[in-house]
């Protein structure tokens, strides 16, 4: 099944040879500031005083401050963020809206310097390393607004190179010229570092960069946003916000085999490296449909809510982007999501009964403890199994995930405790693990097919495959001790470790200088 | 040649309860915080994990979270006649290691002293007369007061979650509470963990017999609970793994499920591991401290300079490196003088069992402060006229669970080993269990700590010597404490008890408390103490050593919430008055 993406586009690839190499022939000149504009809106110059744009910024641009009223009751934030005003200076939007964009979750490694670059992403064709975006000679330097803007348009760099889809442009071509002028405007005040990341690591044919001209053909809308009229100001900002920056799709709607999304999927979730990245949409079982608009406010700005924890790549989410978001935008983006359309509801036959008893035994041993005997879970801390709907998706990769490799709740401002759930890959088969995900995902009211032991397989080798292919653990057993175990934490522990850490070091270094005589001459 | 590195405005040394108390103190102070850990980072989600933090063999047979002997003891002896020896395997009391110190493995039992343990000197001579304390006994008062303390014992109340039933709000008593405690402010912030068979029977006993029981304050929590700081931790679950063990389920307040999750992230807060000091380094004056000396986990030593140094290690280690660094005048038993190694103090403990037939307790349902109580013996609770002794006690049933390997109590006369024991074991274990007395210990001229003249670690530098062993008044104490134990049993109607009063001298076996204290200890005269009120060095103004080392005497409580309230106390006074103008707090 993971092989089908490659091998497909390697056929696509060897179709259009002749095209792409037509391409690089003729590759497109950089962009020099004395281009045209190709937008409309985009008519502002990259040096122009921002006073110009704020007159002219549409509404569901401040659609924000606009619904101040609609703010949710009760979720009231020690730490409440305020989206920067349509006239605030241009870095101070462009902070927020690389917030938004989430542009640190793939352009910062894991206790690396901010916006540097060279995380690797794992996409079904390969690893590719993220850019550096500060201003360095290595990174954005020698870049300008109009560049900027047609990278994040069309996904083409600076020099004429075809950026990969792992940057998602097709959602960030959304975002009309005076938010991307913004955001560069941010990304061109931050400390530059130094960081060349070997950006060319797929392997043919995906490494003929210009082969992305077909994919733009397929998926790419150049269009900027558009609000639509029949919607309130609210409803508009949040399809902006979810649409556009938020790129929200790349991951919660199903990809074709090009890694393009499926068309009318959307938000129904998607298979996402080992994790699956739940339906979105208003289903009621396995989507949106029983959160309120506030509790998905609630999970958006705190990473929990009655229902769940942000794990994973969505706990990163939540920490370097929807809890740097105004409650008014979340809000707004919870409003959009709650109008989609609800994906299918599945029917499903029960699981048989020696499954479900092997499962429940499991349950009471291993997992009750924390989400107690009903599954009914211990409120922001230990998610309710029972009615969850990260449970019941249809495909369990995430609770086999989280059963598997554990998984950390992220930690934030508002909730900063770094409940865990622990791994069990050491510690239960393949059937234990399919019997009681199986059981918990139809036990109380639940409903989703049932896992095989099969699919624990596959999953289990996948993660083992994923830490060492790309380097970096992605499912750290949570068995062993390690520097990120508290959020960032700022600890030398593991710099100064070696294989003796916390014992002895070597008898008779200090005993030398410091005879006892010494010591006790006060 | 130690590598200089860049100085800090504050350093801690020792990461456990106390040093994460201060680091948090400090840098919201705007302090730029270092803090040096021996061991190693440590973490409710890694290391504590549920899958496999309640491994009986692993973390108490084996010791998988207490300081490693082979890499620094003590030596031992009971008096100064005897040539100390160093104590190879861990027993009596088990010193804790790596990020979170002892207050990992405690048992989370809370309390606050009395008002009259503060002042244990002045009160007794008041009440009892110039011969009740004899003149080997050299207690002190403390130099703070209840009164100073208790907005301070509200603080970490408030951080743990305490859960308890207050006996005394203002003045006030309570019904249901100790109403022997010191007014409290309010309520605990967590009522009550419910009680399992044992302590319940215990309560109902002790109430007929016209004593006043109450539920045992405890750091597990009854319910789930937010801290001041936003950090949440979760209702017990009793699975009866707190003593000797880390909580998985972020159910018992430790530096990890309380202050690390928002102090870590502090950009002026940093933490090195497996960093140990070797010492703590003065100027030419030997008036102000300058630096430590540490060595890392591969032998590497550095230089760590800092403004102000807060030792923040266990007593034993705070202690040994104030000696060893030369920093105030060490003990001498023979004429009394110095004041560092003096007035150590330990607990003694005492047991009754209680064998039933017709009553299943189901043992292994527990927490480390799941229990009741009566306090009536405490302190100076009860009139000690003509009883021979001072100070006091607690007695109950604090059901901490029933590991299975070192949970098999049997009736007198039953073998050690072999069949019988084996079926004795069987017979018994649903349906027994027992009453605990833990009661203070006074200092004594001839207890104390200095270093070892023969045994080194494995740095090169002296071990502690602690020459220590109970008195005439312990023993008394206990065996009346053991007494009242007795009687309350027989009121119990079980079939059989069985006493075990804590007879003889000290020994390292078997494990007892890990309540060491003294040696460093706080007061009002810089000639009979190391540290004044604010637990601030007299000899070096910008040192503070923290923890029980500061307890003049032992009471007969739990030492950690007093503990924790003087790390408070001694942060106000840093925060609010010595940053303003550093030096000897008058």
């Amino acid at each position: 099944m993971r092989t089908h993406p490659l091998i497909l586009l390697a056929v696509v690839a060897a179709a259009i040879t002749t095209v792409t190499v037509f391409g690089q022939s003729a590759p497109t000149p950089p962009a020099t500031p004395a281009k045209k504009p190709r937008h409309a809106d985009a008519a502002l110059d990259a040096h122009a005083p921002r006073a110009a744009a704020s007159t002219a910024v549409p509404a569901w641009l401040v659609a924000g401050a606009a619904s101040a009223a609609a703010s949710p009751a009760g979720t009231a934030s020690p730490v409440a963020v305020q989206r920067p005003a349509a006239d605030a200076p241009l870095v101070d939007r462009g902070r927020y809206l690389a917030a938004a964009g989430d542009c640190a979750g793939c352009h910062t490694t894991q206790g690396g310097a901010p916006y540097a670059g060279g995380r690797p992403l794992e996409t079904p064709f390969g690893t590719v390393l993220s850019a550096n975006l500060t201003p360095d000679a290595s990174g954005l330097k020698s870049w300008n607004a109009d560049q900027f803007y047609r990278a994040m348009h069309e996904g083409i760099s600076a020099n004429g190179d075809h950026l990969y889809p792992a940057f998602p442009y097709n959602y960030f071509a959304k975002m009309p010229r005076a938010d991307t002028d913004a955001l560069f405007a941010w990304l061109q005040s931050l400390p530059p570092v130094a960081n060349r990341p070997d950006r060319n690591q797929l392997p043919f044919p995906f490494n003929i960069r210009s082969l992305m001209a077909v994919w733009n053909l397929l998926y790419l809308d150049k269009a900027t946003f558009a609000p639509e009229a029949s919607h309130s100001e609210q409803w508009n900002r949040g399809a902006y916000l979810v649409e556009g920056p938020g790129h929200c799709a790349a991951c919660h709607t199903p990809k074709t085999v090009l890694g393009g999304p499926k068309t009318g999927r959307d938000f129904q979730g998607g298979a996402f490296g080992t994790w699956f990245a739940p339906d979105l949409t208003p289903n009621a079982r396995s989507g949106l449909g029983g959160w309120t608009h506030d509790e998905t406010v609630a999970f958006l700005r705190t990473g929990r809510n009655a229902h769940a924890s942000a794990y994973g790549e969505m706990g990163l989410v939540v920490q370097d982007s929807t809890s740097m978001l105004s409650d008014d935008d979340l809000l707004a983006m919870a409003t959009y999501l709650g109008d989609r359309v609800a994906s299918p509801t599945l029917s499903m036959t029960p699981p048989d009964t020696a499954t479900m008893k092997a499962g429940e035994a499991i349950f009471v041993d291993e997992c009750s403890a924390c989400h107690l005997m009903h599954a009914q879970g211990q409120a922001l801390a230990f998610p309710p199994l029972a009615h969850s709907a990260n449970v019941q998706q249809v495909d369990p990769g995430t609770a086999l995930h989280l059963i598997l490799a554990g998984a950390q709740a992220a930690p934030t401002r508002a909730e900063p405790t770094p409940f865990t759930m622990p791994a069990f890959d050491w510690k239960l088969d393949d059937r234990q693990v399919a019997a009681v995900a199986t059981y918990v995902r139809n036990n109380w009211g639940n409903a989703a097919p049932e896992v095989s032991a099969d699919d624990v397989a596959k999953l289990r080798a996948k993660l083992k495959f994923d830490a060492t292919a790309s380097g970096h653990t992605k499912a750290t057993p949570l068995t062993r001790p390690g520097p990120n175990t508290l959020g960032t934490a700022d600890t030398d522990s593991r710099d100064n470790g070696t294989p003796q850490a916390g014992r002895a070091a070597p008898a008779g270094d200090g005993g030398a200088s410091m005879p006892a005589a010494a010591a006790s001459g006060g | 040649m130690a590598k200089k590195l860049p100085s800090v405005d504050a350093l801690m040394i020792g990461f456990g309860w106390t040093g994460a108390i201060m680091a948090q103190e400090l840098t919201d102070a705007g302090l730029n915080v270092l803090a040096l850990e021996r061991g190693a980072w440590a973490d409710t989600s890694r290391e504590f994990a549920t899958t496999f933090a309640q491994d009986e063999l692993r973390y108490f047979w084996r010791h998988d979270l207490f300081q490693t002997t082979a890499h620094d003891t003590q030596t031992i002896r009971n008096d100064a006649s005897q040539v100390a020896l160093p104590m190879r395997k861990l027993g009596s009391y088990l010193p804790g290691t790596n990020v979170g110190g002892a207050g990992v493995h405690w048992n989370g039992q809370t309390w606050r002293f009395l008002p009259s343990d503060f002042v244990a000197r002045s009160h007794n001579l008041q009440r009892y007369g110039a011969a009740a304390i004899p003149d080997t006994m050299t207690i002190q008062d403390w130099g703070v007061t209840y009164d100073d303390l208790e907005p301070y014992y509200d603080r970490f109340e408030r951080l743990c979650g305490i859960s308890g039933k207050a006996g005394n709000i203002g003045g006030q008593i309570q019904a249901g509470g100790n109403p022997f405690e010191g007014p409290r402010s309010r309520e605990y912030p967590n009522p009550p963990m419910a009680m399992s068979y044992p302590p319940a029977l215990f309560a109902e006993a002790a109430t007929g017999l016209g004593l006043h029981p109450f539920p045992q304050p405890s750091a597990n929590m009854s319910h789930a609970y937010v801290n001041p700081l936003g950090v949440r931790l979760e209702a017990c679950t009793y699975c009866g793994f707190c003593e000797k063990f880390a909580c998985g389920n972020y159910s018992k307040a430790s530096a990890q499920t309380t202050i690390l999750p928002v102090l870590m992230k502090k950009p002026n807060f940093r933490l090195r591991t497996e960093c140990e000091v070797m010492r703590i380094n003065l100027d030419a004056s030997g008036k102000r401290a300058v630096s430590v000396t540490y060595v890392d986990a591969s032998g590497e030593e550095f230089e760590q300079p800092a403004d102000l140094i807060v030792l923040c290690s266990y007593i034993l280690n705070n202690v040994r490196l104030l000696l060893l660094s030369g920093i105030g005048a060490p003990y001498d038993p023979q004429t009394g003088q110095g004041v560092i190694g003096k007035n150590y103090a330990y607990q003694i403990t005492s047991s009754v069992n209680l064998f039933y037939d017709d009553k299943i307790l189901n043992p292994f349902i527990g927490a480390g402060a799941h229990g009741m109580l009566v306090d009536e013996w405490n302190g100076d609770n009860f009139d000690h006229a003509g009883l021979g002794f001072i100070g006091g006690g607690f007695v109950g049933v604090v059901q901490t669970g029933a590991r299975p390997i070192e949970t098999h109590p049997v009736p007198e006369g039953t073998p050690n080993w072999g069949g019988a024991f084996k079926k004795a074991v069987a017979a018994n274990y649903l349906k027994s269990m027992s009453i605990a007395t833990h009661g203070a210990v006074m200092s004594h001229r001839g207890n104390y700590l200095d270093l070892d003249p023969t045994y080194r670690d494995v740095y090169g530098r002296p071990l502690l010597r602690m020459t220590f062993d109970y008195t005439d008044n312990e023993h008394r104490m206990s065996d009346y404490l053991t007494d009242r134990s007795v009687d309350i049993a027989r009121a119990m109607k079980a079939r059989e008890i069985r006493v075990n009063r804590r007879m003889g001298s000290w020994d390292v076996v078997p494990y007892q408390t890990t309540h060491n204290t003294g040696g460093a200890m706080m007061g009002v005269d810089p000639s009979t103490s190391a540290v004044n009120r604010y637990l601030q060095s007299w000899d070096v103004p910008n040192l503070f050593v923290m923890g029980s080392s500061a307890f003049p005497q032992n009471p007969g409580y739990n030492p950690t919430g007093t503990v924790a309230a003087l790390a408070y106390a001694s942060a106000a006074a840093i925060t609010q008055r010595y940053l303003k103008a550093p030096g000897a707090l008058a």
